[in-house]
């Protein structure tokens, strides 16, 4: 049974601006499902459509096989984080935890036994009696999700929780929250990112939103190895997957293409016998790059490099596209600057893309 | 000499004054009493950079001085004489006055005006706040309502004593009365209660103040927290109430206090509306029965007004400088 299911839904401001349409998602109960997608791509408004912040204008939202379309937020059984926390600044961290079983008029002792297990779940006994304002931002977003959490949802909704922490704090609560889904297999998550490394790591399920609707949704390795369009391979991977313009030569079990720049490229996608002389796009990965002295796929002068001890980024210069070709290579390569290299890669990790679609998916 | 020669001298006069005043001051610190050259040089300029300030402020401490100051204790020092100003009687202005049903009458009136005027204010200007706030018409009921503060006191009485007139031709009050068949009345003739109908021409004019600062308030209120009690299931009541108002609190305070105080200076109203008669006396109007009849009498009444003003200013200016 789907936990929660989004039917042909979708998302107009004052019936003119529309922001999200056609959306058809079903998430599992206990998934850990991650939004991603450039700014503005309505990924935050999905989610605070789920939360019923935001009104479903098209579309049915169900969760537990109800449609809940017109129930209150509170009615939902979710519970929501913000990225700016949103405590109530005049209330102590207890007070905030037990606002929401408060409101619902649960016992006293009731309402005690819950603050106190999500405190000890998130180590907030010693902050109980402070008010928002004496805790560090980790610490305050530990509080906020304390106060998700002593609701008991079915779903936690997580909106850029980790966005206004410094960097070694947003890895803690990263893992943290890692954690605590371990501990409650049986709680589905929506966590809304634009951080990769995030959604890489998090997800169970990753769903990239672009252009108003899904783009692609899958385990973040299928994202990263099968990426159903050029939008997603470029998404998806940092630095981005580099693309180039060719035509195809050769069809079948493995593809050929003569590529715009001179190369020729591999790949073990297959292609049919009419797609020969096709205006396709190879992509390949910076990571899955290696030098040739055989066939090159690229080959060009280094304009820059970047020493990152582990791996060293190439840039070269961009000829024809608006990006620079870039190559990430494993361990230490010294004095590449201004040298002529030739690059490789295994037919495996080539990508083709026709007309922005990937060649594996098309019908 | 024509007036705006006049006006144009004075100008050049008051601008030349403070220019002169600031650079010959600056230059006699800097060149003359804390020279920056020789061995001392270092000490000199610190020395005279934590003089510097005390230059700047000097004039306005002294119009403060001679305005303020000496103005509150010329005061005390009249209090302490009789009406001619010739003999010394100490607290007996004090005394009689305590003593007198007129003073009781007006300090009485005077509580009534402070427990009632800032609460109902403060009440309405929050109510009207709110009620505006996601309203496309929000804007101009707000000009509405912020429009009598305006208004003079005196013109915003006389505004009020067409409503309270005793002619239903005039009045709407009587008009009203009038449709139902009943007698006209003079609202400003009924004991105690004048004393709250004259309140409220205070009240309708204090609303749009207290009701601008609150909706400026209530619009800094982070949207995430009112997000997240209704996603914690709290009604619009309670998200009023144990939310928004909890976190404009202090708001709340400089907007209660400074209409207190302002409430403790009104003398206009009572004046206009009745003069202090049937009972509607409040300590400024009181005042004002003595001045230039009885200075000693008059002086002593200011004194316990700014004794009462005091305290509520100090806790006013406080919670204004904690709220910035």
């Amino acid at each position: 049974m789907a936990d929660l299911k989004l039917t042909d839904v979708g998302k107009t401001y004052g019936g003119a601006v529309e922001v999200l349409k056609h959306i058809d998602l079903e998430i599992e109960t206990g998934e850990l499902v991650v939004f991603v997608g450039p700014s503005g791509c309505g990924k935050s408004t999905l989610l605070r459509m789920i939360a019923g912040l935001e009104k479903i204008t098209a579309g049915t939202l169900e969760i537990d096989g109800q449609r809940v379309n017109d129930v209150p937020p509170a009615q939902r059984g979710i519970a929501m984080v913000f990225q700016s926390y949103a405590l109530y600044p005049h209330m102590t961290v207890r007070d905030n935890m037990s606002f929401a079983l408060k409101i619902a008029k649960k016992s006293k002792e009731e309402i005690d036994e819950s603050v106190t297990r999500a405190a000890r779940m998130l180590q907030l006994e010693p902050y109980l009696d402070r008010l928002p304002k004496a805790l560090s931002g980790g610490q305050r977003q530990r509080v906020a999700i304390g106060r998700s959490i002593v609701r008991d949802p079915k779903v936690y909704l997580f909106d850029e929780p980790l966005s206004n922490l410094d960097a070694a704090l947003r890895v803690a609560t990263r893992i943290e929250i890692a954690q605590l889904k371990e501990k409650m297999p049986d709680r589905t998550m929506i966590y809304v990112t634009h951080d990769q490394v995030e959604a890489m790591t998090l997800a169970s399920r990753i769903v990239v939103l672009a252009n108003k609707g899904i783009a692609q949704v899958g385990t973040p390795l299928e994202l990263y190895e099968t990426p159903n369009s050029e939008f997603v391979a470029q998404f998806i991977g940092s630095p981005a997957m580099n693309l180039f313009p060719g035509k195809i030569t050769e069809t079948g079990e493995r593809t050929t293409v003569a590529l715009d720049g001179g190369g020729t490229a591999v790949s073990v996608v297959p292609s049919r016998p009419e797609d020969k002389g096709r205006e396709v796009k190879v992509g390949v990965r910076p990571e899955d790059f290696e030098q040739t002295e055989g066939d090159a796929i690229y080959a060009g002068r280094v304009e820059i490099t970047e020493a990152l001890g582990e791996v060293t980024l190439l840039y070269f210069e961009a000829t024809g596209s608006d990006e620079p070709i870039i190559a990430k290579l494993p361990g230490i390569h010294r004095e590449m600057r201004g040298r002529d290299v030739r690059l490789g890669a295994a037919p495996e990790k080539v990508h083709i893309f026709a007309e922005g679609r990937s060649l594996l998916f098309r019908d | 000499m024509s007036p705006i020669l006049q006006g144009i001298l004075t100008i050049i006069i008051g601008v030349g004054g403070c220019v002169g005043y600031f650079y010959l001051s600056n230059a006699v610190l800097d060149r003359i009493i804390f020279p920056a050259r020789d061995d001392d040089q270092g000490r000199n300029i610190a020395l005279a950079t934590a003089v510097r300030p005390w230059l700047f402020l000097l004039p306005a401490m002294l119009a403060l001085g001679l305005y303020l100051v000496y103005p509150v204790v010329g005061s005390f020092i009249r209090s302490l004489y009789n009406r001619s100003g010739q003999e010394f009687i100490g607290l007996d202005n004090y005394l009689q006055m305590f003593s007198e049903e007129g003073f009781r009458v007006a300090l009485f009136n005077n509580f009534l005006w402070i427990l009632f005027v800032p609460a109902a204010a403060t009440f309405f200007g929050l109510l009207v706040a709110q009620l505006t706030d996601r309203l496309s018409w929000g804007s101009i009921a707000k000009s509405l309502i912020f429009m009598p503060m305006a208004i003079s006191f005196v013109g915003a009485s006389l505004i009020w004593k067409f409503v309270y007139a005793n002619d239903p031709d005039i009045g709407i009050i009587n008009a009203i009365r009038d449709y139902f068949g009943a007698d006209p009345i003079d609202p400003m003739q009924i004991p105690f209660w004048n004393n709250f109908f004259i309140m409220i021409i205070m009240v309708w004019m204090q609303t749009g103040f207290a009701m601008v600062i609150l909706s400026a308030a209530l619009r800094g209120i982070p949207e995430e927290t009112v997000e997240a009690a209704i996603i914690d299931g709290a009604n619009p009541f309670q998200i009023f109430f144990k939310i928004k108002v909890p976190q404009i609190a202090g708001t709340i305070v400089v907007v209660w206090t400074t209409i207190t105080f302002l409430t403790l200076k009104i003398f206009d109203i009572v004046y206009t509306m009745t003069g202090g008669n049937f009972d509607t006396e409040i300590l400024p109007s009181y005042m004002m029965d003595y001045m230039f009849r009885d200075d000693g009498r008059a002086t002593a009444v200011a004194f316990v007004i700014m004794l009462i003003v005091t305290p509520v200013m100090i806790y006013n200016i406080r919670q204004a400088k904690r709220e910035a």
